[in-house]
C-alpha cells in the first residue's frame, strides 16, 4: 500500500509537471507567433521557408537546429557575414530586432516548434539572458 | 472533330504564350550593361540613405543610428544624431537635403523615435544642421502617433518637389486594418509640408475636422522609395506589398492607394487579405510586381550617360538583391531589366549631382556605376 502511494503521487507530480511544461511552451509559442508575424515574416516567411540565397530557411534549418545558442545571439545581437545553412552559404546582415530577452524566448521556442521542426528543450527567458555578445 | 481538337489545342497554346509574355512580371537579364559598378564607399553594415553635399562629399545613415560624412576618401561619424528606436524595421533612415542647402544648410531626416510619452516608436523627421561633424540647430518637424511597439513599416523616403514643399513617407506600423483608411490617424501616408514643418494651406485634408491635415495621400502600405519625376516634377513613390503587390504609384494630392482594401498581395501564410484589386475612388498602381522584389530606394535617370536608360526608373531589390531599372513608355512599364544580380539586398539608389547613379547595398557599402567607355 505504501509503495503503492508512493508510485502513485510520483506519477501525478510528473504528469502534472510535464502538462504544466506543455502549457507553458504553448503559451511561450503563442506570443513567440506573435513577435514572428512583427520581425520575422517579412524575410523568412509563412512558413519559415526563407528566400533562396537571400534570407536562410528556419523550418529544417540545420543552423537552427545545431547551434542554438548562436542562433539566440544573432537574434539578440543581430548578425553579418557568411553562414552556412543547409549546405547553401548566405551572406546578408540582419540587424539586431530590439527584442526582450523574453520575446526572445519566445520567438525560438515559436520557430524551434513550428512547420516541420520540433525541439526537446524549452528555451528560457534566464537562458537568453545568459547569451552575451562576442 | 479532328478540327475542334486542333483549335482548342491553338487556344490553350496562345493563350499560353500572351501570359508567359506579359511584360509586366518578367524580368530580363541583359547581355551587356552600359556601367562598371566601382564600390566607394566599403565597411557598412545596413547604408539606409545618403545625400550629396555641395561640396561633392556624401552623407550616409546607417540603420543602426550613424550617420557617417564621407568626404575625399575618408569616413567621419557625426555626432550629436537623436537616440533611434532600436527596433524591428526602425532606425536611422533617409536623410536629404534642402533644394537651397547652399544657403541654409538645412538637412532633412527621419527616423523611428521614442519621442512622447508612450511605450514604443513611431516615424519622426527632424531637420538640423552640419557643424564641426556634429548636428546642431535640430528641430522635430514631424513625429507620427501613437507610439507601438510593433517592429513593421516605419517608412521612410524623403523628397523636395518643384514647389520646394517636403514629402516624407511613414508605413501603417504593423496596423493595416486600423491606420492606412484613417486619415485622422499617421501611418500609411505620404506627408507633405513647407519646409520648416508648417502645414501648406492648401493641402487636401486641411479642411477636414480632425484630420491629420499634413497628410497629401493615404492608403499606403510601407513606402520606401520617393522620387520626383526630373521632367514632370510629379512625386512618384513605391512600396513593399505583403507577399506579392509591391507597387509603383504616381502621388496625387488627397488620394487614397487602397491599402489593405484592394491589393495585389496576399498574406504571408497565403490566405487572401481582400479579393479586390481595384475599387471606385481608389487609385491602380502604375506597376506591381508578384512576386515581390522588396522594393526600396528609387530613382529616375535623366542623363545620357548610360546609353538608352534616360527616363527609366532604377528600383532596389532587398528582397532578390539586385537592381531593377524599368522602362516606361508614357506611364507605363514596358520593360524590365535585372541589373547588378546577387550584389545583395539594394538598399537605396540615387542619381547624384554629377548625373552619376549610386547603389547602397546591405553588408558592402555604395557603388557607384561608371559609365563605360568614359
Amino acid at each position: 500500500m505504501k509503495t503503492f502511494l508512493f508510485v502513485y503521487l510520483l506519477a501525478i507530480t510528473g504528469l502534472a509537471l510535464s502538462l504544466f511544461q506543455d502549457n507553458e511552451l504553448k503559451e511561450s509559442m503563442e506570443r513567440g507567433g506573435e513577435i514572428y508575424q512583427d520581425f520575422c515574416i517579412t524575410c523568412h516567411l509563412g512558413t519559415g521557408e526563407g528566400v533562396a540565397n537571400t534570407f536562410p530557411p528556419l523550418d529544417g534549418s540545420d543552423y537552427l537546429l545545431t547551434y542554438r545558442e548562436e542562433s539566440i545571439r544573432g537574434i539578440k545581437f543581430g548578425q553579418q557575414g557568411e553562414l552556412m545553412v543547409n549546405g547553401v552559404i548566405y551572406n546578408n546582415a540582419m540587424p539586431p530586432m530590439g527584442l526582450e530577452d523574453e520575446e526572445i524566448a519566445d520567438v525560438m521556442n515559436f520557430i524551434l516548434n513550428s512547420w516541420g521542426n520540433t525541439s526537446d528543450e524549452m528555451v528560457t527567458v534566464k537562458e537568453v539572458e545568459s547569451i552575451l555578445e562576442d | 472533330m479532328k478540327n475542334s481538337i486542333v483549335c482548342l489545342y491553338l487556344i490553350v497554346v496562345s493563350l499560353n504564350f500572351s501570359c508567359a509574355q506579359d511584360a509586366e512580371n518578367q524580368v530580363n537579364v541583359p547581355s551587356e550593361v552600359p556601367f562598371t559598378a566601382e564600390l566607394l564607399i566599403d565597411g557598412l553594415e545596413i547604408p539606409w540613405g545618403m545625400a550629396f553635399l555641395p561640396d561633392g562629399s556624401m552623407l550616409v545613415t546607417e540603420k543602426s543610428g550613424e550617420l557617417i560624412h564621407f568626404k575625399d576618401g575618408k569616413k567621419t561619424e557625426i555626432g550629436n544624431v537623436p537616440k533611434v528606436y532600436q527596433r524591428g524595421q526602425g532606425g536611422l533612415l533617409d536623410i536629404e537635403p534642402h533644394p537651397s542647402y547652399e544657403d541654409n544648410g538645412w538637412l532633412y531626416i527621419t527616423y523611428s523615435s521614442e519621442e512622447g510619452g508612450d511605450k514604443g516608436g513611431n516615424t519622426a523627421l527632424i531637420r538640423a544642421k552640419l557643424t564641426n561633424n556634429a548636428l546642431t540647430d535640430i528641430e522635430l518637424l514631424y513625429k507620427a502617433v501613437p507610439n507601438t511597439t510593433k517592429g513593421q513599416h516605419f517608412g521612410s523616403r524623403i523628397v523636395f518637389d518643384d514647389e520646394g514643399y517636403l514629402y516624407f513617407s511613414v508605413g501603417d506600423r504593423g496596423n493595416r486594418d486600423v491606420n492606412p483608411q484613417d486619415i485622422k490617424r499617421d501611418g500609411g501616408k505620404i506627408y507633405r509640408l513647407k519646409d520648416d514643418g508648417s502645414i501648406p494651406s492648401d493641402n487636401p485634408f486641411v479642411n477636414n475636422s480632425g484630420a491629420k491635415t499634413a497628410v497629401f495621400s493615404y492608403g499606403h502600405r510601407n513606402p520606401q522609395g520617393l522620387v520626383k519625376h526630373p521632367e514632370t516634377g510629379q512625386i512618384w513613390d513605391n512600396e513593399h506589398g505583403p507577399k506579392g503587390g509591391d507597387e509603383i504609384n504616381m502621388v496625387q494630392k488627397g488620394a487614397n492607394y487602397g491599402w489593405p482594401v484592394i491589393t495585389y498581395g496576399i498574406n504571408y501564410s497565403g490566405t487572401p487579405i481582400t479579393d479586390k484589386t481595384e475599387m471606385e475612388g481608389m487609385e491602380q498602381p502604375v506597376h506591381y510586381w508578384v512576386p515581390s522584389i522588396g522594393p526600396s530606394g528609387m530613382a529616375f535617370v535623366s542623363t545620357d550617360n548610360y546609353g538608352s536608360w534616360k527616363g527609366s526608373i532604377l528600383v532596389g531589390s532587398l528582397a532578390f538583391q539586385y537592381l531593377e531599372r524599368l522602362e516606361l513608355n508614357g506611364n507605363k512599364v514596358v520593360n524590365r531589366e535585372k541589373l547588378m544580380p546577387d550584389i545583395g539586398r539594394v538598399r537605396d539608389v540615387k542619381q547624384g549631382p554629377d548625373g552619376l547613379i549610386y547603389v547602397s547595398v546591405e553588408g558592402k557599402g555604395i557603388y557607384k556605376l561608371v559609365p563605360k567607355g568614359s
